[in-house]
């Protein structure tokens, strides 16, 4: 089957283009790219009229509830959600009830996506057996069943003895850590960042230097270990240096960060309002400000939606008790928009930290616009106004801090392997 | 009409002539409760339901003895004894409540902005009892009504709040009212015990007790919650009351005819030495308790205006 996608406005995270041109699928891979090609006579030929084609979105650190709350969201409902945010890969969580800790839940898992998601997903397993930060899981197994990256997720092992044991471990079977950089005893109960906005609002509070000081010790712990190593979520200022450091002292280390803290902040909290109750906290603006910049610097690698379903029952609730999270599969790209529309990030940046540099520190073939690449792709109008209404989302749990406000970005078609997922009436 | 709120959530909702309305009507309510006959009609007919999630006899009984004077049927919950131990969530708890058709509701929980959430749930209005460690509306205004009683006018003072600032909602109502009033506001206390960036709030921050009370009108006491501390705020008693409880020596610093206050209950020898608390030329910790009842009163009673003339405007449905 032969695609011809003609007059788009190609985004590519390689070259960092952004041109007028076309693109051809043939069995499901990109067999060419660039201006004026010819369009086969077999091809079947869709006008972009000059709307965005990018790779399509590999997200990192996406929460699918099964097994155990699928009332929170399921392959089912993550990859409807996902095809119509142009996420085309799903690279998910082990943080959920039970944990997947084990080869037999990874493949109940993978069986339950295939099944269910019309986008790839690429699942993460636990580090340690029932994320508890004390004995490792059978990394090798998990590998084998198809693992791609080992995670607690948001629980830091402070029993620092057995982390660096199973980062050793890892690093010999070249399997990628991806930790959560947070100093436990400091961030314990947090509810929000400290500061003037917590101070008021009398919330119990993190200071920005626990993840400073928690990126401190897995750094001296990457050097003692050699692993591979990625932080999920960098978001303060003062943790920058320490990432700075590390890469130029040539450790394999990628840093992440979510797109809610690219484009909120601590104030947007504002009465209690508990859809902006994420983890870590929303930061400061001046926080905000210097992680984009690292964004856009290449610092931070990788931007992602951490994408945390929670039902309406444990988000109202007060404060201090609600759960954390928000859902963000279909979000990511009008926020990371929003980022765009303000001049502070270009589209191939964008698209650099959102599927180029996943796919490279995963070593996935997709993330690119270039010949023999996975045809995996979102068509996208960057400049179509709507205004955000969460009933409409395909995840099952609809709690997202952007209801009723006014985004820009539409996805109008997204494809996996040249065949289209979704496509916008 | 000056006074406009639906609800007495904080401090931070409200203008200055609205706290001067509360406080002029409480004027009233103090004749009123100094008089023989104590009942007024005002609220008659109308529930008044005190849900208190967490401890209180002083708060509690007074917005019970201010409902009744008033004519108001009221009923007390003991929150921690009912259905919250049984998983109920406040949502719940609110929705069946409000089926109950209360008029006013007086809530105390133990997380900032419980309350908040909850008046957006029901049909009636809410009084803040006391969120957490965010704020507790009547405590601040009783407060001014005593200063304002105490020093004639509530404007152009220098007050010193002192001690345990970071658990305290006293504290941040008190610091909002009287910085909306036009008063020097002081916090004084241990670094440790202090809200971060507090500063930012138009606040002087003073670490030494008697640097921070030199020449103030008024020193507000607060009782060192040691119910809130997951430990290691101070290294012992002995030494903060040594460096922080406030004894006749500290308070020779401030102005010589400044006042005392303290939200009790106190902690005598910890945060106040107890013939400074008992001193009647000093201390006015017992009109605060006075005060209390009139400005719950006065704050029911234009609350329950503005419901009563919001019914009138649009009944509501059945």
């Amino acid at each position: 089957m032969t695609l011809f996608l003609r007059n788009a406005r190609l985004i590519d995270p390689e070259q960092q283009t952004d041109l007028i041109g076309d693109l051809l699928i043939k069995d499901g891979v990109i067999a060419e790219v660039g201006e004026n090609l010819r369009a086969p006579s077999d091809a079947e030929i869709i006008d972009c009229a000059g709307k965005c084609l990018a790779p399509g979105i590999i997200d990192i650190g996406v929460k699918v509830c099964e097994p155990g709350e699928r009332h929170k969201e399921s392959y089912k409902t993550a990859g409807l959600a996902a095809a119509a945010g142009g996420v085309t890969t799903m690279v998910t969580r082990p943080d959920t009830t039970p944990p997947i800790d084990n080869p037999e839940t990874l493949e109940f898992v993978l069986r339950r996506a295939n099944e269910a998601a019309p986008v790839n997903v690429v699942p993460m397993a636990a580090l340690t057996k029932g994320r508890d930060g004390r004995e490792m899981t059978e990394i090798g197994f998990l590998m084998d069943a198809g693992a791609v990256a080992f995670s607690d997720c948001d629980s830091v092992i402070s029993e620092t003895k057995a982390f660096s044991r199973a980062l050793t471990y890892a690093r010999s079977l070249g399997a990628l850590v991806i930790a959560h950089p947070q100093e436990p005893g400091l961030s314990k109960g947090a509810a929000a960042t400290s500061g003037k906005f917590a101070s008021l609002r009398g919330l119990p509070t993190v200071s920005p230097m626990a993840e400073r000081m928690g990126l401190d010790r897995d750094m001296a712990l990457v050097e003692m270990t050699g692993v591979k190593y990625h932080a999920d979520q960098i978001t303060t200022a003062r943790a920058l240096p320490a990432l700075e450091r590390a890469k130029a002292n040539g450790f394999d280390v990628t840093a992440g960060t979510s797109i809610h803290h690219l484009t909120l902040n601590e104030m947007d909290v504002a009465d209690y309002r508990t859809f902006f109750k994420v983890k870590p906290p929303l930061r400061s603006e001046d926080d905000r400000l210097e992680i984009i910049d690292a964004v856009k610097s290449g610092l931070i690698d990788i931007v992602c939606s951490m994408h945390t379903p929670q039902d309406e029952e444990s988000k109202r609730l007060p404060f201090e008790e609600a759960a954390a999270g928000a859902v963000a599969l279909e979000t990511l790209l009008p926020a990371a928009m929003r980022l765009y529309h303000a001049e502070q990030l270009t589209l191939p940046e964008l698209f650099r930290a959102m599927a180029l540099n996943p796919a490279k520190r995963l070593g996935l073939a997709g993330g690119r616009l270039s010949v023999g690449a996975p045809a995996d792709l979102v068509l996208f109008d960057a400049d179509a106004p709507f205004v955000m209404d969460r009933f409409k989302l395909q995840s099952k749990s609809k709690n997202t801090p952007f209801d009723g406000q006014r985004m820009q970005g539409k996805v109008l078609a997204t494809y996996v392997a040249g065949q289209a997922v979704y496509r916008r009436d | 009409m000056a006074f406009r709120q639906r609800h007495l959530l904080g401090i931070e909702q409200l203008r200055p002539e609205e706290i001067t309305a509360i406080l002029d009507l409480a004027d009233q309510y103090v004749d009123l409760n100094r008089g023989a006959n104590k009942h007024s009609e005002t609220l008659q007919g109308l529930t008044q339901i005190n849900m208190f999630f967490e401890n209180s006899t002083r708060t509690q009984a007074s917005f019970e003895i201010a409902g009744k004077r008033l004519g108001a049927d009221v009923m007390n919950m003991a929150m921690q004894a009912s259905s919250i131990k049984k998983g109920e969530t406040l949502i719940d708890t609110a929705l069946t409540l409000n089926a109950m058709h209360p008029d006013l509701l007086v809530v105390r929980h133990p997380h900032s902005g419980a309350v908040d959430l909850l008046a957006q749930k029901v049909n009636c209005a809410v009084l803040n009892a006391g969120d957490g460690k965010h704020e507790h509306p009547t405590q601040a205004l009783l407060d001014a009504l005593t200063i304002r009683r105490a020093k004639g006018r509530l404007h152009r003072l220098n007050i010193a709040i002192c001690g345990d600032i970071a658990h305290s909602r006293v504290a941040r109502s008190n610091l909002i009212l009287l910085g909306k009033m036009e008063n020097r506001v002081r916090l004084v206390g241990p670094p440790t015990l202090m809200p971060s960036q507090i500063d930012q709030f138009g606040v002087e921050v003073y670490e030494d007790m008697a640097e921070g009370l030199k020449d103030v009108d008024v020193v507000m006491m607060l009782r060192l919650q040691r119910e809130r501390m997951d430990g290691g705020f101070i290294p012992s008693e002995r030494e903060y009351y040594h460096r922080y409880g406030l004894d006749a020596a500290k308070l020779s610093h401030a102005k010589p005819d400044a006042i005392v206050m303290h939200p009790g209950p106190m902690n005598r020898g910890i945060e106040i030495d107890g013939e400074i608390a008992d001193d009647i030329n000093r201390s006015v910790i017992q009109e605060q308790v006075e005060m209390g009842v009139a400005v719950r009163m006065a704050a029911m009673d234009l609350l329950a205006r503005n419901l009563l003339a919001e019914r009138a405007n649009a009944p509501m449905e059945v």
